[in-house]
């Protein structure tokens, strides 16, 4: 039997995705014991720096070490311990940076204040050039001549 | 005159701020350990080619130490081996090692081979204390003083201007030589 080529090609790369998919959550075989578990663990996972990778949380990566703190979630959250209070052990051990949302403390108010100050500025700066435009219109009583606009 | 010089200004300021953000961005050799001025964590480990034998932080309390944070998997400790070597023969600081997911054979293989720079190992085989430690990377090295305190922690191979800038000068008057 002849399989034609588009068949054949479609299959390959069904393989080949179902590969990739495969390879993607071999290191993510950790499960809890009850879906809220779960649930709090992934989002905890998720928002954890791996600190070794670039941009990565712990749940992403397949280093040793994220390994290492997705368990120690893991136990944690069995142990009957809080999101806060495992968000806060982490940050004890690695800082600040372990976390993707930084806190808002003295050190980092201003990555959350200037975006905010740069805006009310802009439209500070706006509002007055739009007043100043306006007046200038409404004292300007000069005629525009039809041969103004054609020369 | 001023249309100029608030823009210029406003730009002057955010170059300044931005490069200020680039020079002291936490790149892995500079970033400072969250346990700084922090007791070290409690730990009990199993000592490298000694069954039964245990080490803990109490041993090691009353005077400071170093502890070095290794694997026979980490091409960069091989790099500062020999600086740890030149370190040990000092006598000035005991360097404690610790055995970071690693193979005891393969570690005490790399020590025969190598030489042995530590005065003691602790075996960290499944990464717990290194993770209460907020270790990232090997290797690493933290200064501890007489308290059990982190008074310092290196990033990445020894070198013996890093030891000399930042652990011999922490040493306190009396316990050097």
């Amino acid at each position: 039997m002849k399989i034609p080529m588009r068949t054949r090609a479609l299959a390959g790369l069904a393989a080949l995705l179902l590969g990739l998919s495969l390879v993607s959550v071999a290191f993510d075989v950790e499960s809890m014991p009850t879906p809220a578990l779960q649930k709090r663990y992934d989002a905890l996972t998720h928002e954890l720096r791996c600190m070794q990778c670039q941009n990565q949380s712990i749940a992403d990566s397949p280093v040793g070490l994220a390994e290492d703190l997705r368990r120690d979630v893991r136990e944690q959250l069995i142990a009957g311990k809080t999101d806060a209070e495992i968000r806060e052990a982490m940050v004890a051990r690695y800082g600040n940076v372990i976390l993707f949302r930084p806190p808002f403390t003295p050190s980092t108010a201003w990555v959350w204040v200037f975006p905010f100050l740069l805006l009310l500025i802009g439209v500070f700066v706006a509002a007055r050039i739009v007043r100043k435009r306006t007046a200038l219109m409404a004292s300007d009583d000069s005629v525009i001549e039809p041969e103004d606009v054609t020369r | 005159m001023t249309r100029f010089l608030i823009p210029a200004a406003i730009f002057l300021a955010l170059a300044g701020v931005l490069y200020v953000a680039v020079v002291h961005s936490p790149n892995k050799s500079t970033m400072q350990s969250a346990l700084l001025g922090k007791p070290v964590p409690e730990f009990s480990l199993p000592v490298l080619a000694n069954p039964g034998v245990t080490l803990t932080r109490a041993q090691l309390q009353g005077r400071p130490w170093v502890l070095n944070v290794w694997g026979t998997w980490c091409a960069a400790c091989r790099d500062e081996h020999q600086t740890l070597l030149d370190i040990a023969r000092q006598n000035v600081l005991p360097l404690v090692g610790l055995n970071w997911k690693d193979e005891d054979d393969a570690a005490i293989d790399w020590l025969k081979q190598l030489g042995n720079p530590y005065s003691v190992v602790a075996v960290d085989r499944d990464g717990r204390t290194a993770i209460e430690f907020g270790v990232y990377g090997a290797p690493e090295t933290f200064f501890i003083d007489a308290d059990s305190r982190v008074q310092y922690r290196h990033v990445g191979p020894m070198t013996p201007e890093v030891w000399e800038r930042e652990f011999l000068s922490r040493v306190p008057r009396g316990v050097l030589p």
